[in-house]
């Protein structure tokens, strides 16, 4: 039993080893995602990202008014063609735009009507105060609402009296950004899209280096020492897992310590989602190695596949500018899962609970990409 | 330990790589497996190493079966592969630290091992560099130093000298002779018969996965229906009277003439050979140039199969 502890470790240190000794490997596999992640932080962070088609965003809508008007305006977004509607009570709003399950949501003040007709007879009067409760991880959907909203009041309160046209709006915007982090950070998403799509090429290359091995001699020669293959194969999935979670470490410290990405959620299900995504990483690779054949063959169709996989995942644009259809479809995409998994604790914020579906279905397909490659694994040959 | 080969047999597919090989390995004694590329003998060696599953009979050591993947009995065998198998970046001592770890090697031991491989193989002075520095002949060196940290009985070498200069060559066979010489089993393969008839004291010739013979080197010459040459050179040829009386003589037993050079075989030269060169005299051919070879590995090959090594 100790020799086979010993054996493991030995299998595991070299691969680690390897990883280590080339230096400028080492720091490319790092360096890279970083640079690319900072690229797409600074566009999707910055102001000008508009003008995207995007899908029905669904918004929540509390009126506190009641008053004609109100109804009115509440009945004029429910028939608008890019919202998808939703009345709420104003905690619920807030609890449900928090948790990324809607993009916005609209709270009419009591006496909304009052306040927004005076407004429009004298310019100088008090304005009502409409809030607009919005998920800051998308810098257009606030800036769509807020312009959706104001030409749907315009609209309605300009139907039985209203004479000019060039008039400003009859109330004011109070635009309040909720999630529960400090506050958000354009670079986060783009960091966990980054990490995700180099740590799932560093397990390609894993994978394939298992190929060249079995090509070259050197996998023979290990299966002279009398170690089984649970121990041969595992001991690849465990370095490969380390060295994943070793370039998301360093990864998020820069991301961290650079960029201002905070883990606002917790940081417990933060480890959960990296390790589990990281011996996803790892599966893949092994799997890769056990349907592969040429190296060459192999290392091209698994790019192909990992490119895929992390744009389906939202790795490079967000899931949620995704069509509806798509977005649900993706959900069977276990990428998906790895980002909103590290989004949701991360810009989110999200508590403990919300790690827990994106750990399991992760585990989930590690384990089954682990059995893929064990069936298909030849031992024979080689 | 003894190593016992059992009418092995293995197939891929539809080609036949070992049809039947038998043989045993005994302790302290090199025994060669000499054939010529596509033989089998790495495909037999793959089994005797506990990679391959024999398709039928099998392999035991000191009579206990030995089974593929996790067996414990693998731990007595050292297999040297016919491709080089290292860490190419690492240095060497870690290729050596990594090999004994595989076999739970660790600490105290392990590295009182190293030091005893580095030293045996002549590398302990390039411990520090990766065998991407090395020349070829010390990467063989290397490869061999890895699979002994172990220290198992029975050694297992798959052309360990291809691609290696002539020193390094002499290098691998005294590592060789001191290994044999501890008592160890060593089965060793190679197409090169000069490397069979310097190290081995058993030779097994197989080809097309089948044992052709399997003996000392004096009992395969003895055995075989080989013979030493004369070789001379006229300047001009002996006629057909000459050749007629030659072929006659007493102890020879075949007799050629290619344009001016005749060769003359004979089991014993000492007798054959003056008589030979007496008769041509008479004859009134004198002789240029005279030269003599004991029959060889290959004579013994090409009587067996009709071919050479060199040229399948
Ligand atoms: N994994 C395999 N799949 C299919 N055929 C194989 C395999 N391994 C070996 N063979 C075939 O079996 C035969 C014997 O091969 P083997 O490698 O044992 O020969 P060898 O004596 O070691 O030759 P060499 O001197 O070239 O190393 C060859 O015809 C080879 O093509
Ligand atoms: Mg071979």
């Amino acid at each position: 039993m100790s020799h086979t502890v010993a054996a493991f470790r030995a299998l595991v240190r070299k691969d680690i080893a390897i990883f280590l000794r080339d230096r400028r490997a080492l720091i490319v596999s790092v360096l890279t995602p970083i640079v690319v992640a900072a690229f797409f932080g600074f566009l999707f962070g910055g102001t000008g990202s508009g003008g995207n088609a995007i899908s029905r965003l669904p918004v929540g809508i509390t009126d506190l008014d009641n008053s004609a008007l109100s109804k009115a305006v509440v009945d004029s977004l429910k028939h608008d063609a890019s919202l998808e509607t939703q009345l709420v009570s104003e905690e619920r709003a807030q609890q449900l735009v928090r948790a990324g399950k809607l993009r916005a949501a609209i709270v009419f003040p009591g006496g909304f009507e009052a306040q927004a007709t005076g407004a429009l007879l004298d310019a100088g009067s008090q304005h009502p105060e409409v809030k607009l409760l919005y998920d800051p991880s998308q810098s257009m959907v606030q800036p769509v609402v807020a312009g959706l909203l104001t030409q749907h009041v315009m609209q309605r309160i300009s139907r039985p009296n209203f004479t000019g046209n060039a008039r400003a709006a009859p109330f004011t915007l109070d635009r309040i950004a909720v999630a529960t982090g400090p506050r958000y950070n354009g670079y986060a998403h783009s960091f966990a899209g980054m990490s995700i799509q180099f740590v799932l090429f560093m397990g390609i290359d894993a994978g394939v280096a298992l190929l060249l091995m079995r090509q070259e001699g050197m996998w023979r020669r290990l299966r002279a020492a009398p170690l089984s293959r649970a121990v041969l194969l595992g001991s690849r999935v465990v370095s490969t897992t380390i060295i994943a979670m070793f370039i998301l470490t360093v990864v998020y410290l820069a991301a961290c310590l650079i960029f201002g990405v905070r883990i606002s959620g917790s940081v417990p299900g933060f480890i959960m989602v990296a390790c589990s995504f990281a011996l996803l990483a790892a599966t893949t690779g092994l799997m890769i190695a056990s349907v592969g054949r040429t190296v060459a063959a192999t290392r091209g169709v698994a790019i192909f596949a990992v490119l895929l996989l992390v744009m389906l995942g939202g790795a490079w644009v967000p899931a949620f500018l995704f069509p509806e259809w798509l977005q649900h479809v993706t959900e069977f995409v276990p990428t998906r899962w790895a980002v909103d998994g590290l989004d949701a604790m991360t810009w989110r914020g999200l508590p403990l609970q919300a790690a827990l579906a994106p750990t399991a279905v992760l585990l989930g397909f590690s384990a089954l990409f682990a059995l893929i490659a064990i069936w298909r694994f030849n031992w024979e040959d080689g | 330990m003894h190593l016992v080969a059992d009418r092995l047999e293995k197939k891929f597919g539809a080609i036949t790589a070992v049809a039947d090989v038998s043989f045993t390995a005994v302790p302290g004694q090199v025994l060669g497996l000499l054939g010529p590329n596509g033989a089998g003998k790495s495909t037999t060696i793959s089994m005797l190493a506990g990679l391959t599953k024999p398709d039928s009979g099998c392999v035991t050591i000191d009579g206990v079966t030995l089974g593929t993947g996790a067996d414990p009995t693998k731990r007595h065998l050292g297999l040297v592969t016919q491709e080089i198998a290292l860490l190419e970046e690492l240095p060497a001592r870690m290729n050596l630290e990594f090999f004994g770890g595989l076999y739970g090697l660790r600490g105290r031991p392990l590295a009182s091992r190293i030091a005893s491989v580095l030293e045996l193989t002549s590398l302990a002075d390039r411990a520090g560099d990766p065998p991407s520095q090395f020349s070829g002949g010390m990467r063989r060196r290397l490869n061999i130093a890895c699979a002994l940290l172990h220290e198992p009985q029975i050694l297992l070498l798959d052309e360990p000298t291809v691609g290696v200069d002539p020193q390094s060559r002499n290098a691998i066979f005294d590592t060789i002779e001191v290994l044999a010489g501890e008592g160890r089993a060593l089965v060793y393969t190679t197409h090169y018969m000069e490397e069979v008839e310097r190290l081995c004291d058993r030779i097994v010739i197989i080809d097309h996965g089948k044992v052709l013979a399997d003996d000392s080197l004096a009992g395969l010459l003895a055995s075989t229906a080989v013979s030493n040459k004369l070789t001379l050179k006229y300047d001009l040829p002996p006629d057909g009277v000459a050749l007629t009386e030659i072929a006659q003589l007493a102890g020879v037993t075949q007799i050629d003439l290619a344009g001016t050079e005749l060769s003359v075989s004979a089991a014993d030269l000492g007798t054959a050979a003056p008589r030979v060169l007496e008769r041509l005299a008479a004859r009134g051919f004198s002789c240029q140039e005279l030269t003599s070879r004991r029959a060889n590995l290959e004579d013994v090959f090409l009587s067996l199969t009709g071919r050479t090594l060199r040229d399948t």
